[in-house]
């Protein structure tokens, strides 16, 4: 029986000539999601993908992928996972189409299905006409398309990415993103691993925060960002004193300041459930509103709480 | 299926045809042997020969045509030593992670890169001995056209295993390097005893003992001995000593060569299996 858990890992360790990249951790991807490895260069990350993936043997712990034991089953694991690896690991000298034949080939998917997913897959990632051009021809953002579309070939039931967008400009980042959403919904689950911020904060919806071979916390970007419990406030009214009194039965607020333009409200506990309230007991008390904005932690102030540093500041 | 190995096999002859100098100068290497030292030495040597006759009724071979089956061990030698680079740059070039995590079996990787060598070592054969007829070396001396048929497929079933060895070699040292200099300096080494302490250019009856001992177990002069046999006969005299050999020979030479590409082909597999490529 298959459960809920696509990916289980537990206590993993892996070490390096007496270095300790992976320092157990454990987790679970469910079917069907997208879940980030957010953390900055070094942090275990590549180390963690690689054994999910078989490449990397695996040393201590236990690590089940779409049901099979990576140490004893690794055949049915490559099976059922796709990868994109971080670099552009593309034969420079085969054609687009070459590369996907290739591929299909290695996973000896029969040749009409395969030419079928071929011509599907171009389309979708917009590279049909490219079809005979030589990767070495191909932009940044072209390659890593390519890459995603071969990741895709085999119908995996995971797929995996190893920081699918660096390196490329934010348009084309964004393109990618979409991408790897619609793979999401068509029912692929996916493992990506990213240092950038937005990146864990737009795709996941489930995020676990590793640095120095240890998962630090894990939760939805919401929950973590919650979990600060900084939402900020800010408000304009007709007349702010007055508002200000108003406020006193709110018990999730902490502090209220006032400011020339108007008042910011620090909440403990999430916003974006307060602020109706908020806005209730504002206008309760026959004051106008001309404004309301809240403000929630970003990813970084998530990570800085939680690392004690600047992802930037941590980067090989 | 177990026919993946005809994936790898297939990028590799795409890679063959479309390094277009890479392809050139494998084809012109042998060429060049051919049309200088060769034309140089038999111009030398032959002189020297005609002072040590042929016995009566023996068959006598110029130099060129003694010479040609060795250009054609050597290349094959040089060939197939280099065969296994392209595993190094995928390995470096992170190319054969997409291998290593596919559902493959590993051992097909070496398989494809082995047969496209071996069939590359084909395309050269096949070049120098055209090459070589019209240049002037006699293969094939009053052979039937049937004989002839034989003798071909009896040269290259001899490349053949020669270069699975030689390849199988090349690629478990280039599972186990880290730089295509380390490879370069390792073939070196080895390219020159292996091609001198054999007789590709030479016969070995006049050898010191100990060189003797190597070149017999020397896979080169197996190779060369049994393209002698198919492509000149099994008895001839050449740069002044006799050469016969009896089927028996021949097959001990070509079960030498199995042998040795077994033990490279378990070599192989072994570093495969074990091979760790992030």
């Amino acid at each position: 029986m298959e459960g809920d858990d696509i990916i289980e890992v537990q206590d993993l360790k892996h070490m390096f000539d007496g270095f300790a990249a992976v320092r157990g951790i454990s987790f679970t991807v469910k079917r069907g999601e997208i879940f980030s490895f957010l953390g900055p260069n070094g942090a275990g990350k590549s180390t963690t993908i690689n054994i999910l993936t078989t490449l990397l043997p695996l040393q201590k712990g236990a690590v089940r992928v779409a049901g099979y034991d990576v140490a004893r089953e690794p055949g049915r694991v490559r099976e059922s996972i796709g990868i994109v690896f971080q670099d552009d690991v593309l034969d420079r000298d085969l054609t687009v189409w070459e590369t996907m034949e290739f591929h299909g080939r290695l996973y000896s998917i029969p040749r009409d299905e395969r030419r079928r997913r071929i011509d599907d897959l171009l389309r979708v990632v917009e590279l049909g006409p490219k079809r005979d051009e030589r990767t070495k021809n191909l932009s940044g953002g072209m390659k890593r398309r390519l890459q995603i579309a071969r990741g895709l070939m085999t119908r995996p039931e995971v797929l995996f990415l190893d920081e699918p967008t660096q390196g490329l400009d934010p348009q084309t980042r964004m393109r990618m993103w979409e991408y790897i959403r619609q793979v999401n919904e068509a029912g692929t689950t996916i493992f990506l691993t990213t240092h950038y911020m937005e990146e864990a904060d737009m795709l996941s919806d489930r995020i676990s925060i590793i640095d120095h071979g240890r998962i630090i916390v894990s939760g939805t970007p919401e929950e973590l960002k919650n979990a600060l419990g900084e939402d900020v406030v800010y408000l304009e009214t007709e007349d702010n004193r007055r508002a200000r009194k108003s406020l006193g039965g709110i018990g999730e607020i902490r502090s209220v300041t006032e400011s020339p333009r108007g008042l910011s409200v620090t909440i403990s506990a999430d916003g974006s459930h307060c602020l109706p309230r908020i806005v209730d007991a504002v206008r309760g008390a026959g004051i106008g509103i001309s404004s309301v904005n809240l403000k929630k932690p970003t990813m970084d102030d998530v990570f800085v709480h939680y690392t004690g540093r600047e992802l930037r500041d941590t980067g090989a | 299926m177990a026919w993946e190995f005809l994936t790898v096999y297939w990028r590799e002859m795409i890679r063959f045809v479309r390094f277009r100098t890479q392809l050139f100068a494998s084809l012109l290497q042998p060429a060049l042997w051919m049309a200088f030292f060769g034309v140089a030495m038999s111009s030398n040597l032959d002189r020297f020969a005609s002072a040590i006759p042929a016995p009566a009724g023996v068959f006598s071979v110029d130099y060129l045509t003694f010479m040609a089956a060795g250009v054609i061990a050597m290349t094959t030698l040089f060939t197939s030593l280099f065969g296994g680079i392209s595993l190094l740059f995928d390995k470096n070039w992170g190319l054969m992670r997409e291998m290593l995590a596919s559902p493959m079996p590993r051992t097909h990787i070496m398989l494809g890169v082995s047969l496209s060598g071996m069939t590359k070592s084909f395309v050269q054969v096949a070049i120098i001995m055209a090459l070589g007829l019209l240049m002037g070396v006699r293969f094939f001396p009053g052979f039937s056209a049937a004989r002839i048929a034989l003798s071909i497929l009896g040269i290259f079933a001899f490349v053949g295993v020669f270069s699975l060895g030689f390849l199988l070699f090349s690629s478990t040292i280039s599972m186990r390097l880290e730089s295509p200099e380390g490879l370069q300096g390792v073939i070196t080494l080895l390219t020159l005893p292996l091609f001198f302490v054999s007789n590709a250019l030479y016969p070995i009856q006049a050898f010191p003992p100990i060189l003797q001992v190597l070149s017999i177990y020397n896979p080169l002069t197996h190779l060369v001995s049994g393209v002698r046999y198919f492509a000149i006969g099994s008895d001839f005299f050449a740069v002044g000593a006799r050469y016969t050999s009896t089927t028996v020979d021949v097959l001990v030479s070509f079960a030498y060569l199995v042998v040795f590409a077994s033990v490279m082909y378990f070599l192989a597999r072994r570093t495969f299996q074990r091979a760790v490529v992030t």
